[in-house]
């Protein structure tokens, strides 16, 4: 049986076909991971494969095989990374549902991209919808992750 | 909402808002309120070194269901350790009222935030007071309550304490999460008791009397009017921690989706299931009847649902079904011949709901008139979280967990749906992942609850997928609006004709008209704020044939853009200036009076008091001139940019708003930035309104440019957010500058939808400037042709 390594334990794969959205929500009950849109165009699903920012709606789990997988919940172990205290320094939520996959998404680039220019923030966020209209504070709490918090 | 609106008609048909205010009246707890309109407060008039007893002001909360509560009993309780954990009653959709309010118990109670702790109650409005959290009335209805609450909790601490001490309660002051004693000149006596060491004594007190309560003074506030409170859920937000409607997770629970008809009111002829439980992982199918019968309110659609072990097995399970449609008589709905009709309809003279004046005379009379037609596609709220629900029901009872912005409402429904007591039912509020109006109909919970039955108690989460969320709203309504303005030979304007044309929202609640009703009508139609002396505000016939509702800031979205162009319009086509024809339209410093103004007998005021709550042109023109002097309106711009100013009054706040357009060379138009300027009365939590009018422009850009669901066949064409555009990090408004005006004395108004209206007209100004070309058409487009 196939395995992936989801926010460092080994879990089982019973159905490969399976998204990993819905492996890591319905299986693994690990529900910081949100369903937002099911075809990878709002970015609500956004968790790290191998580091990698990736939609979990339209990757199977079959792909995440062997890989591994960290989720909001696996971000820190006590919820400090840098984007996620800029996320509250900020006051980026309001009704908070597409952040998990707006601060997998940052935290993803601050790895490749230590000093993002605002173009680049840009285009690495142009995939995450927000309906409440945060952007702004999203910019600026990803501009505050990058020079450390 | 429902049943808001049920006691809305109670009201109107009774006149019973009236009635509730002299009934009160005579109680004797508004004295000579009601005549000395804006002149007591609760609020700003209390002295730092005596406190006194505050008279309350009538709201619309009075004449909601089940009104407001102020009992420190049911909202606030105190562990011995000292924590005191607050009531959070209204949804939580991303406004912050959950910080909010219970922040104003506890700035009243002299409570230390850190150690206040936030529960979420269940849907229960008998014991919590009304909570249909929509019409932006959080704040603006609950204020006095909370700040009561806080104020007897903190007068049952002195009291306890003045026991223990056996001093005189006066000698007893809560200050910082415990009771000091002070002398007769105010001074620390160098003893103290804790809240939690007092907790036992205080709560066995009975609660103080409202006229008997001490509220503070505005000086002495600790967080109110302050915003350095920091919402109190952020920490569980961006740990993946926070629990929305689809993170509830019960021993044995399913996963279902549901088939619905694609066109409403439509019906299944034949369905079968046999492919559907073939897919791995699929467990039932079942049918699920609709409501058909008309007005549907917010009865189900009907349709096929099917039980999966998980959401994907469903949704594989859903794809396998084969269902034929009857799709009933909604069949022909086509958005283009529908804007068409409304078009033809909107050039003919409707049904008169405002008339002041002599409008007739003043058209005939005039030496030119401006005549605009404006129109806005249907919009789908479209929260980034899409419907969900999950129930329990068993042995006759229902339990439900769900994002829902009428809990008490939803309660009822799923009782009704399931044919049993409302008793035997409980509604648990989850965190909303965005609401916008259409959280506050409960179809997608009396689903989950309907299907858990039919399964025989099994827990059920029912999840709607993006597509089901695009197809199955009950959209903001669709639009037509005409705006004809009539000058003399000097350019002053002398009529003003409005005609909206648009289906409406009641047409789900009683048999429809095709007109409007009181709520839509008092939405930036029929309380047109301008000094003109002939004024015609007319309603054109408009079927609907999908479902209608409610949609952050509702039918303001078409009026004010249709009527903040017009101005603009008007003022390019005699040579000036936008902003001071704006200026010069609102006129005279002046309360508006509505019966000179010839606003219709049963005018609606966001549900408020018109006496408490008056319209005052003097705020308006200053919300205006502060925005134009903060956006340096009149600059001087490159060639391609160009500002657009527009104001509106809406929910008791006055918002003017300047939006900065560039066009780029391919034609994209780009808005740098945008001045709003807010008057919201008493500004409680300043750090939360700057999020919502942020977020409104954000919102107000989508509308503009990039959202609309049109129908073809009956069926909406739009399927998830990639053909439903909404503004995303590359084409937000990139810098919105929040003004909050310092409105005291004044009694906090609404925040949560006040911001989106002048946005649209604004940008549609503002693209006017840039480019010289009009746009009369919501969704334009990102780009100019």
């Amino acid at each position: 049986m196939p395995t992936i390594n989801v926010n460092g334990a080994d879990k089982d794969v019973s159905d490969p076909t399976i998204p990993l959205l819905w492996y890591l929500r319905d299986e693994l009950n690990l529900t910081g991971t949100k369903y937002g849109c099911g075809s990878g165009v709002c970015g609500a699903c956004t968790v790290h494969v191998d580091g990698a920012a990736v939609r979990s709606c339209i990757m199977t789990a079959a792909e995440a095989a062997g890989k591994k997988v960290t989720t909001i919940e696996g971000l820190s172990p006590d919820g400090e990374h840098p984007v996620q205290k800029a996320w509250r320094q900020v006051s980026v939520p309001q009704c908070g549902f597409c952040q998990a996959g707006q601060i997998m998404q940052a935290a993803s680039l601050l790895t490749k991209n230590r000093a993002p220019t605002d173009a680049q923030i840009v285009e690495e966020m142009e995939g995450n919808l927000c309906r409440c209209g945060c952007y702004q504070r999203i910019h600026e709490a990803v501009r505050l992750a990058a020079g450390g918090v | 909402m429902l049943h808001y609106l049920e006691q809305e008609l109670r009201n109107q048909r009774g006149n019973a808002l009236r009635a509730t205010i002299e009934n009160v009246s005579r109680r004797g707890v508004l004295g000579g309120l009601l005549t000395t309109t804006g002149l007591v407060l609760a609020i700003d008039f209390s002295p730092a070194s005596a406190r006194e007893v505050v008279k309350p002001y009538p709201t619309g909360g009075d004449g909601m269901p089940n009104k407001t509560v102020n009992n420190p009993k049911v909202f606030i309780a105190i562990d011995k350790d000292g924590t005191v954990t607050i009531m959070s009653h209204r949804a939580e959709m991303g406004t912050g009222i959950s910080t909010s309010l219970p922040m104003v118990v506890a700035d009243e109670m002299e409570a230390d935030w850190s150690k206040v702790k936030i529960v979420t109650t269940d849907g229960d409005e008998p014991k919590f007071g009304n909570q249909d959290t929509d019409g932006s009335r959080s704040m603006r209805h609950f204020i006095q309550a909370m700040r009561q609450c806080g104020a007897a909790m903190r007068q049952m601490l002195e009291s306890a304490a003045a026991t223990k001490w056996g001093v005189d309660a006066a000698l007893c002051s809560a200050k910082d999460h415990k009771v000091v004693l002070i002398d007769d000149k105010g001074r620390e006596q160098g003893k103290s008791l804790g809240f939690g060491e007092l907790a036992e004594a205080a709560m066995a007190l009975a609660v103080p009397a409202v006229d008997t309560l001490r509220l503070k003074s505005p000086n002495e506030f600790n967080y109110m009017g302050k915003g350095e409170i920091k919402a109190h859920d952020h920490r569980n937000i961006t740990t993946g921690k926070a629990i929305y409607g689809a993170d509830v997770r019960l021993p044995g629970m399913k996963y279902a989706v549901m088939a619905r008809p694609p066109v409403l009111g439509g019906k299944i002829k034949k369905w079968d299931g046999a492919a559907a439980l073939k897919v791995p992982g699929v467990e039932a199918v079942h049918e699920i009847a609709g409501v058909y019968d008309v007005p549907r309110k917010f009865g189900i659609l009907g349709g096929i649902a099917v039980v999966a072990k998980s959401t994907y097995a469903a949704i594989k399970g859903r794809d396998a079904l084969v269902i034929e449609w009857d799709h009933g008589e909604n069949a022909s709905y086509d958005s283009v011949a529908y804007d068409k009709a409304m078009t033809e309809t909107a050039a003919q003279p409707g049904k008169v709901i405002r008339k002041q004046g002599d409008p007739d005379a003043a058209f005939k009379n005039a030496k030119q008139v401006f005549t605009g037609d404006y129109h806005a596609a249907h919009l789908n709220q479209a929260s980034m979280e899409p419907l969900v629900a999950v129930a329990q029901v068993k042995d006759g009872k229902a339990e439900v967990w769900a994002p829902a912005q009428s809990p008490f409402g939803a309660k009822n429904d799923v009782a009704g749906a399931l044919k049993i007591k409302p008793e035997d039912v409980t509604l648990h509020m989850t965190l909303l992942g965005g609401g916008f109006g259409r959280k506050s109909k409960s179809d997608y919970i009396q689903e989950a609850a309907l299907v858990s039955q039919k399964m025989g108690g099994t827990p059920i989460l029912l999840q709607w997928t993006r597509e089901d969320d695009m197809r199955h709203s009950f959209y903001h309504t669709v639009s037509v609006e005409r705006v004809e303005i009539a000058f003399d030979d000097k350019n002053k304007v002398t009529g003003w004709r409005h005609r909206s044309v648009a289906p409406s929202i009641i047409s789900t609640f009683v048999a429809d008209s095709g007109y409007k009703f009181f709520i839509e009508n008092g939405m930036g139609h029929v309380n047109m704020p301008y000094e003109i002396a002939n004024v015609s505000c007319e309603d054109g016939k408009a079927m609907a044939h999908t479902r209608i509702g409610w949609f952050r800031s509702v039918s303001n979205i078409p009026r004010v853009f249709a009527t903040g162009s017009a101005v603009c319009e008007a003022a390019h086509m005699i040579g000036k200036d936008p902003k001071d024809f704006l200026l010069e339209l609102v006129g005279s410093d002046r309360t508006l009076n509505p019966k000179e103004l010839g606003f219709p007998e049963d005018f609606w005021h966001y549900g408020d008091p018109i006496e408490e709550f008056p319209m005052e042109t003097a705020r308006f023109k200053n919300a205006i001139n502060h925005v134009a002097e903060k956006a340096g309106w009149g600059k001087k711009l490159p060639e391609g940019e160009g500002l657009g100013i527009a104001a509106h009054i809406a929910w008791q706040s006055y918002v003017a708003t300047i939006v900065h357009v560039k066009i780029d060379k391919d034609g994209t138009i780009r808005v740098p930035e945008v001045h709003t300027a807010i008057d919201c009365g008493f500004a409680v939590n300043p750090e939360r309104i700057r999020a919502q009018i942020e977020g409104g422009a954000v919102q107000g850009m989508s509308t503009t440019l990039y959202s609309g669901i049109t129908f073809k066949n009956g069926a909406v064409e739009q399927s998830n957010y990639s053909d439903y555009n909404i503004a995303r990090m590359s084409n937000y408004p990139q810098k919105v500058n929040v003004h909050i005006i310092d409105g005291k004395p004044s009694r906090p108004s609404g925040i949560g939808e006040p911001g989106m209206p002048p946005f649209h007209a604004a940008l549609a100004n503002a693209i006017f400037a840039a480019s010289k070309k009009r746009i009369r058409k919501m969704p334009m487009g990102d780009k100019i042709a």
